[in-house]
């Protein structure tokens, strides 16, 4: 397993060049093309601020404002979680032919799909960048150092749970059609649209502690939103840890199950 | 040294139940029987114990019908599936021909995808950056090259498929019957490339049907029949067998399909009074082949001469449905007349596939003058050279009054097969010579790759 790992690092130039690939067939034909990976964040944050400006202003915390930019805060990496998962869970199938008719690491596929959508999460990325300037948000140098390592963690955590679906969705196809479902209730056990502050000290912050994607939610907010310090940073190394533990379970479960897929998708 | 080594390689499918293919994760959860349904309760060994080694620089032709684990065999080299049981060895890069352009994006551009599918067959992108412009000209596509795939033409595809995973150069090339694609020209082109990866010593193995390409390119032929090996050494050797064993099994289908057309044609026909078909009937059909169309296959008559048995055979004297061209062939008719009877004239016809009479004749036309027939007999009709070219023949044989009316006729009931070592074509093969002047020379063999 840890040969076959290291093997992996042979073909960087092959999953660079399916992550290019990728990111050109998606936008190819369609009149704006890539200026798609910008605009669709930018549109998305649009409409959050419309509803919380304008149709729904009393239905947050005051303390937190403009509520729309502390929720994209959250819903950027929210979306390359879900897209990476909602792909990867269809990627083995799907990059069937490849399997089956050519010698080629299949690892490779979750992992581009996981890498496209991160590249579309720092295109997301600039455009929030530009809002926090905009608003003038106090920036926390220190905090901010943090922030390549939560992005770090979440690769390594995502990797982790797109191997292990992409290996499990062959066998049981089931998984893709749950999947979706399950991502939606996820969110909404995150705290992306409300803050974790609203349950302090209740029963439901014990629950919400125990979703990984939380820590990777506060740090996020905690390093762009609010001004320092940053309090979570102890959670999130621990997730770290568990992120790893958890890369190298999902690896394990799909080099056990790779000799299978030819066969079966 | 041994470019591939296949030791006692075993590959065995699984094949599940009804039961297990509409298992899903929540019925397996639920029954707790995700481990047991994992089990297999059926298998299916598509390679079984198959060894062999294949020399660097030699190439190895494998043939076989559909289904006896060419592709297979060529998937376990290739090291895409792994052998149940048994060891496969390749030295050196391998190529696989196995589906062509099989990582190509249909979104990008035929440049791009060279480029990828170049890297995933095992090169850098300088690699292919030095051989892009060999790659498009060899695909013949340097007008289309920066057009998204997906406008490609299917033979297009092939091409460029064919083209990128050629260049990989690799040391051990992998073919499953890919020269199908393209146009002759293109073909001819592959053949030349396959010629010179030969003369640079590299391995090549070829899972085809084409038995000449195997005859005329490889040094050795495998052959494959229901997952093992049937015969391995010599390629004139072996597809003499393989060929020899493709007739038996033909004959064998032709033979059942002629007891099944006798049979229906027994079964519908005696009911049907003779006058029925008397419109239909063939009695001009010597003289009016327009009549000759009109009637499908069948039996009719009125039996007062029944033709009880109709048997083809070889010049071995042994019955036979498959005949090469330039054998001699026999029709016997076995004949019963339960009266004695002094009308009656005996007819044969050759039809090919598409239904145009290539030869008939009958006692009458040949001035042959009836006189008596009692009881058992026999009329053999013997051709010394069968000089038909290759295909499927259907035969006539009638036994009828000289005015026409039918004792029994036997309508497109027999089949045989004609094969023949030259692809020529038409009807009738006359026999014949080609004589050239000191001007002109030839050598044998064939410049096309059809077998």
């Amino acid at each position: 397993m840890l040969l076959n790992l290291v093997r992996l690092a042979r073909y960087r130039g092959l999953i660079q060049s399916l992550v290019a690939r990728e990111l050109k067939a998606r936008y190819r034909g369609s009149f704006l093309g890539f200026f798609w990976s910008f605009i669709n964040p930018l549109l998305l944050l649009l409409v959050y601020s419309f509803v919380f400006t304008v149709v729904m202003p009393s239905a947050h915390d005051e303390r937190i404002e403009p509520y729309a930019l502390f929720m994209f805060c959250g819903i950027l990496p929210w979306t390359w979680f879900s897209s990476s998962l909602n792909e990867a869970a269809g990627v083995l199938i799907s990059g069937g032919n490849l399997i089956k008719k050519v010698l080629f690491p299949a690892e490779i596929l979750p992992i581009v799909t996981v890498l496209a959508n991160m590249i579309h999460f720092f295109f997301g990325l600039v455009i929030l960048a530009g809002f926090l300037v905009y608003y003038q948000r106090p920036l926390d140098l220190p905090g901010l150092a943090l922030f390549p390592v939560a992005i770090a963690i979440q690769l390594i955590l995502t990797l982790g749970f797109a191997l292990l679906l992409s290996a499990l969705t062959v066998h049981f196809r089931d998984i893709r059609d749950i999947l979706s479902n399950l991502l939606t209730f996820w969110f909404f056990a995150t705290p992306i649209i409300y803050p974790w502050f609203l349950f302090e000290g209740k029963w439901q912050a014990k629950l919400l502690n125990l979703n990984p994607f939380t820590h990777l939610a506060i740090s996020y907010q905690e390093i762009l939103f609010f001004p320092g310090p940053v309090g979570h940073w102890k959670l999130l190394m621990l997730l770290g840890v568990i992120s790893v533990a958890f890369f190298l379970f999902g690896y394990f479960v799909f080099d056990r199950l790779r000799d299978t897929f030819a066969e079966e998708v | 040294m041994n470019a591939i080594e296949v030791t006692h390689a075993s590959k065995i499918y699984r094949r599940y139940s009804r039961r297990r293919q509409f298992a899903t994760l929540k019925s397996a959860l639920l029954s707790r029987s995700l481990v047991r349904d994992l089990e297999p309760e059926e298998t299916f060994a598509a390679v079984k114990d198959v060894s062999f080694t294949l020399p660097a620089g030699r190439t190895l032709g494998v043939i076989g019908r559909n289904g006896s684990g060419k592709s297979t065999m060529l998937k376990l080299v290739a090291g895409i599936t792994k052998p149940t049981s048994g060891t496969v060895v390749v030295q050196g890069r391998i190529s696989a021909l196995i589906e062509l352009g099989a990582g190509f994006h249909p979104e990008i551009s035929g440049r791009e995808n060279v480029f990828i599918n170049g890297i995933m067959l095992g090169l850098t992108k300088k690699e292919v950056g030095r051989r892009f412009d060999e790659i498009v000209e060899f695909a013949e596509l340097e007008e289309f090259i920066d057009a998204p795939v997906k406008t490609y033409s299917s033979g297009m595809y092939m091409r460029l498929g064919f083209a990128v995973a050629i260049h990989v150069d690799p040391d051990v090339l992998l073919v499953d019957e890919v020269l199908a694609v393209g146009d002759e020209g293109f073909t001819h082109k592959c053949l030349d490339k396959f010629a010179e990866f030969k003369r640079r010593g590299k391995t090549i193995l070829l899972v085809t049907h084409s038995l000449g390409l195997v005859e005329r390119f490889c040094d050795e032929a495998l052959w494959m029949d229901a997952g093992s090996m049937k015969a391995l050494g010599d390629p004139k050797r072996v597809v003499g067998a393989y060929v020899t064993d493709v007739e038996h099994s033909e004959e064998q289908q032709l033979a059942a399909a002629d007891a099944r057309a006798q049979e229906s044609a027994i079964t519908v026909s005696p009911d049907e009074p003779a006058s029925a078909v008397l419109p239909d009937s063939p009695v001009e059909s010597a003289t009016g082949p327009s009549d000759m169309f009109r009637a499908a296959e069948g039996r009719w008559g009125s039996r007062e001469i029944e033709i009880v048995d109709v048997a083809l055979t070889g010049s071995d004297g042994e019955r036979a449905h498959v005949f090469h061209s330039g054998e001699p062939l026999a029709v016997r008719l076995r004949v019963r007349a339960p009266v004695a009877m002094e009308d009656f004239v005996v007819g044969i016809g050759i039809f090919n596939a598409e239904g145009v009479c290539c030869y008939g004749t009958n006692t009458d036309i040949e001035e042959l003058k009836a006189k008596k027939i009692f009881g058992d007999a026999e009329a053999v009709f013997s051709i010394d050279s069968l000089d038909l070219v290759e295909g499927t023949y259907k035969l006539d044989v009638a036994i009828h009054k000289l005015d026409g009316y039918p004792y029994d006729y036997h309508r497109l009931l027999h089949t045989f097969r004609v094969k023949s070592r030259t692809k020529d074509v038409g009807i009738y093969r006359p026999k014949h010579q080609w004589a050239f002047s000191d001007g002109m020379t030839f050598t044998r063999g064939s410049s096309s790759d059809k077998s």
